[in-house]
């Protein structure tokens, strides 16, 4: 009997040990409520069908294991012998009915008001592809790529120290700029693979998908930043295109419209100048070492070795050792329907050069090619 | 006469016998189930921590869709076959299935299909590597070349599983003993006869859906092709108007394993036989009309969401009763508690814990903050483990000493129980708080804040994984030494399997069909 008391008391004791672990972690157990209306009501949808659904358990359950103790052959040795009753059944079937309807009508409410990206304060388009977001500010002529903030995705297999950094996988190197207190659209399409745009704050998801362009909104109270990931499986790096969201002051947007107006002039002056001049060989070899790892390493690899079949290696490709001509062509304008995109707006016309000069004579290529931003705008031109 | 069979290879190639072919198949599900496990396990080695540890993100993809469409076209679909076989003749009363050699083929196909699937991982570029809902572009344009190979394997498990429904509908129609009416057929009987019809519905959409990526692969359509015209979104509505009915085809069954398993150890009769079989037909009929629960994110117009939404919510309702059924039949049973009931009991439980989160994710505002993350995974792993995996355990527990007229030891299935009922929970559990967390599903590395339910999931994960092969040992054990069974080794099983035919049911059972009072 003593053991027993003991070894019930040291039970309990666990019990309570665990329990108040529970509890600690009960913070990080459950849906963030997010800060707009329509994810703050989402919020609590879910909290209504989370305790609706407890109650059903405690009820159903309930009874099970009243069962399960007391209808048991060492307290029950004879069974009952009933086994239907029709105005039980009909009972059982009625009311999770009515349940069920109760939980339709705020659901059907709440879709229809988040399902209403009517009248925006602003629009931006949001295309995937693989892996980084693009946003075009259709108000502003604003456009940039937002990719994962570079130093995590080539260096974290020799880093294993780096997933302790807070925001591991959900920081980029531009950020989605919207004003507080703005309804902003967003139109999400994609360019190659379907994705799909997630901020948990903002309660805002919806896949991107090629050839479609789809609707949403939000409009944020508070400034301050969040976070959110791809959510629909796009391939190898699906994990590594987080998307951030900065929400800032009206007043703070506006400064930050205009600086970005005066970048794109500058890059566009820049851009100019640099295709101008023309740019010798080491120049060339190491713009183009730094866009090539930066935009093509991902599938190409930094050792120029691919991944055949899927991704060709550009080590003695007849295409990198062949003309020139189909070498620019094919970054430039990309091959349709496969995963090699068309670079000739992404990257600026010094990128394009270097990186096709750093292609024909990297690894061992050797070619001694030198293509240079004026070619690139010449092929552009008779494009 | 009646155990008549012949030897060697030959018997298990060219037989014709339900009993041979039910076996068959229950053990090529093992077999599967531990491929696809072990993928699981690289799957949570991997996830264990943040940080990439031990594959490369697309190998882990890789993982998650071979380990996806292995445990559910090689593991759970063939376990229920293999009961069918097994129980659908004995349980009607009929010698053996209406077209034993189809029976023959529908088994034989699904070994070299899955050779075909698993040997893709040997293959340049990688196995197929856009998860086992393989949306198109993804599967389509930008697959690896071994795609071909999957769509193959799909076809030929199709074909398999349309034979294997033809086979049980045809069975149960025509061979029934006389006095077997369809209000007296055994649930197991009812939910199968059901599930086959939904099989024979939706197999051929899903070869469809292969077909068209096939040719959009290779002959220049452009189905799913947005530039050349064609639309990625049917893709999915295609995929789903297979896949829903899917997942009922894999918990059917259980269902109906339940419904033997309970009133037997209950000692009391199945409450409310006509309202369940009624509850099994009307889930069967809503499933073809709620696929597009899936969807909610891809942009359907409002009115398209909300009927979804509400088709979704009425499911509720008959799985609902089928619940409060079973609870009922134990009310005021004389209840043991037997490895089979144990299973049985966790089945209705976590089965219900696992339809809680599916009514949580019908609502579609709310399911915008839960589509695609952890908590859908956690959703239908409660339903599929301890659903659908649990309702087979408990079968093969159940019906172990009529298959081989041995005992297993019930002291170690109750210890396979326990173990697996603790680890199921440890693994799958956790798995809802990284998703309302925020954790998308499919991905091979994280942000801290995932980092401790992860590793509790994964911790979970290598005990499941272990104890399955305490599983295997049991059986094992069974059939080389297990004591005898007596013919009634439970007192309160029904049936004609249990009333009429001793264990271990003779080779051939029923020649000439048996007295159903
Ligand atoms: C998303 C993956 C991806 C990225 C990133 C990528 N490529 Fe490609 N690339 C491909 C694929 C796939 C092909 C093969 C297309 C085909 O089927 O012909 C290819 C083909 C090529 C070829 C032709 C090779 C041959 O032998 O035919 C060149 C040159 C090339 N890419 C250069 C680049 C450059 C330069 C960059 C960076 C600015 C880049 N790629 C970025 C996927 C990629
Ligand atoms: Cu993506």
């Amino acid at each position: 009997m003593a053991i027993r008391r003991k070894l019930f008391a040291s039970l309990t004791a666990l019990l309570g040990l665990a329990l108040s672990g529970v509890v600690q972690a009960t913070a990080d157990l459950n849906m963030r409520p997010g800060v707009t209306e329509t994810s703050l009501e989402a919020y609590d949808l879910h909290m209504m069908v989370v305790w609706v659904m407890t109650v059903i358990a405690v009820v159903v359950f309930g009874l099970m294991f009243y069962s399960i103790i007391f209808h048991r052959r060492s307290k029950n040795p004879t069974p009952a012998t009933w086994s239907h009753s029709t105005t039980v059944e009909f009972i059982w079937t009625a009311i999770p009915f009515i349940i069920l309807i109760a939980l339709t009508i705020p659901a059907v409410k709440l879709l229809i008001k988040m399902e209403d990206a009517s009248n925006p304060d602003m629009s931006v388009q949001i295309t995937g592809s693989q892996w980084k977001w693009h946003y075009k500010y259709l108000d502003h002529n604003i456009e940039f790529f937002s990719n994962l903030n570079s130093p995590q995705q080539t260096e974290h297999f020799e880093q294993p120290g780096i997933a302790a950094e807070p925001n591991y996988l959900l920081d980029v190197d531009n950020e989605l700029v919207i004003p507080a207190n703005k309804k902003v659209r967003f139109l999400v399409t994609a360019d190659d693979v379907i994705h799909s745009w997630w901020v948990p704050e903002l309660a805002v998801k919806k896949d991107a998908i090629p050839g479609f362009i789809n609707e949403t909104w939000t409009k944020v109270p508070k400034p301050g930043v969040y976070r959110g990931q791809c959510t629909e499986l796009c391939g190898k790096w699906h994990g590594f295109m987080p998307v951030v969201v900065r929400v800032v002051t009206e007043a703070e947007f506006d400064q930050w419209v205009a600086k970005k107006n005066e970048e794109r002039l500058a890059a566009e002056k820049a851009a100019a100048e640099a295709a101008a001049k023309s740019w010798d060989m080491d120049k060339l070899m190491a713009l183009g070492k730094e866009t090539y790892d930066a935009k093509c390493a991902a599938c190409h690899q930094v050792d120029g070795s691919g991944t055949p079949p899927l991704f060709p290696a550009m080590i003695d490709s007849p295409m990198v050792k062949g003309p020139a001509k189909d070498h620019i062509d094919i970054v430039v304008n990309g091959k349709a329907g496969t995963a090699m995109a068309a670079y000739g707006a992404q990257l600026t016309d010094a990128e394009l050069a270097a990186v096709i000069t750093y292609e024909r004579n990297a690894w061992g290529n050797n070619t001694g090619d030198k293509v240079q931003p004026a070619d690139i705008q010449a092929f552009k031109a008779g494009n | 006469m009646a155990d008549h069979h012949p030897t060697g290879i030959k018997r298990w190639l060219f037989t014709t016998n339900h009993k041979d072919i039910g076996s068959m198949y229950l053990w090529f599900s093992f077999i599967m189930f531990l491929v696809g496990g072990a993928m699981a396990m690289v799957i949570r080695a991997e996830l264990y921590q943040p940080g990439l540890q031990f594959v490369d993100p697309n190998f882990f993809n890789q993982m998650t869709t071979m380990h996806g469409l292995i445990m559910v076209f090689g593991a759970v679909m063939p376990s229920m076959v293999g009961l069918a076989n097994w129980l659908i003749p004995m349980q009607i009363g009929a010698p053996d299935m209406a077209l034993p050699r189809m029976n023959n083929w529908s088994f034989w196909i699904l070994p070299f299909a899955f050779a075909m699937l698993i040997s893709s991982l040997f293959m340049e570029g990688g196995a197929p590597n856009f998860g086992w809902t393989f949306y198109a572009p993804l599967s389509t344009t930008y697959a690896p070349p071994s795609t071909d190979f999957f769509i193959l394997g799909v076809h030929m498990m199709g074909i398999s599983s349309i034979m294997g429904a033809i086979n049980v509908i045809v069975t149960v129609f025509n061979m029934r003993a006389p006095g077997m009416t369809l209000m007296k057929m055994p649930l197991f009987v009812w939910t199968w006869v059901i599930t086959a019809f939904l099989l024979i519905m939706v197999m051929p959409v899903l070869a469809g859906a292969v077909t068209m990526m096939l040719t959009d692969r290779h002959f220049g359509t452009d189905f799913f092709n947005a530039a050349g015209g064609g639309d990625p979104v049917m893709f999915q509505h295609i995929f789903w108007f297979f896949g829903h009915p899917e997942v009922y085809i894999m918990i059917l069954p259980a269902f109906g394993v339940a419904s033997e398993i309970i009133p037997a150890f209950a000692r009391k009769k199945l409450f409310g036989y006509s309202s369940m079989v009624y509850a099994t037909a009307s889930i069967a009929l809503l499933s073809f009309v709620v696929w597009a629960h899936h969807m909610f994110t891809v942009g359907m117009p409002v009115a398209g969401e909300l009927f979804f939404m509400i088709a979704t919510m009425l499911i509720a309702v008959p799985t609902g009763v089928k619940v409060f059924n079973w609870v009922a039949t134990m009310w005021q049973g004389s209840m043991t508690f037997e490895t089979p009931m144990l299973f049985a009991i966790a089945f209705v439980i976590l089965f219900t814990i696992g339809g809680f989160s599916g009514v949580m994710l019908a609502m579609a505002p709310v399911d915008f903050q839960y589509h695609d993350t952890y908590f859908v995974v956690a959703h239908f792993h409660y339903v599929l483990f301890p659903g659908a995996i649990f309702g087979t355990t408990a079968a093969v527990y159940y019906w172990l000493p009529k298959w081989t007229g041995k005992m297993y030891n019930e002291k170690l299935g109750k210890a396979h129980f326990w173990i697996s009922m603790l680890f199921v929970n440890l693994t799958f559990f956790p798995m809802h708080f990284s998703g309302l967390a925020g954790m998308p599903r499919r991905i091979p590395d994280y942000n801290m804040m995932f980092a401790d339910f992860n590793q509790l999931a994964s911790i979970g994960a290598f005990g499941l994984g272990l104890s399955q092969l305490l599983f295997l040992g049991i059986v094992i054990a069974t059939i080389r030494g297990g004591k005898k069974a007596e013919d009634k080794p439970w007192d309160g099983a029904t049936g004609l399997e249990w009333d009429q035919l001793p264990c271990p049911a003779p080779y051939h059972t029923f020649d000439t069909p048996p007295k159903v009072n």
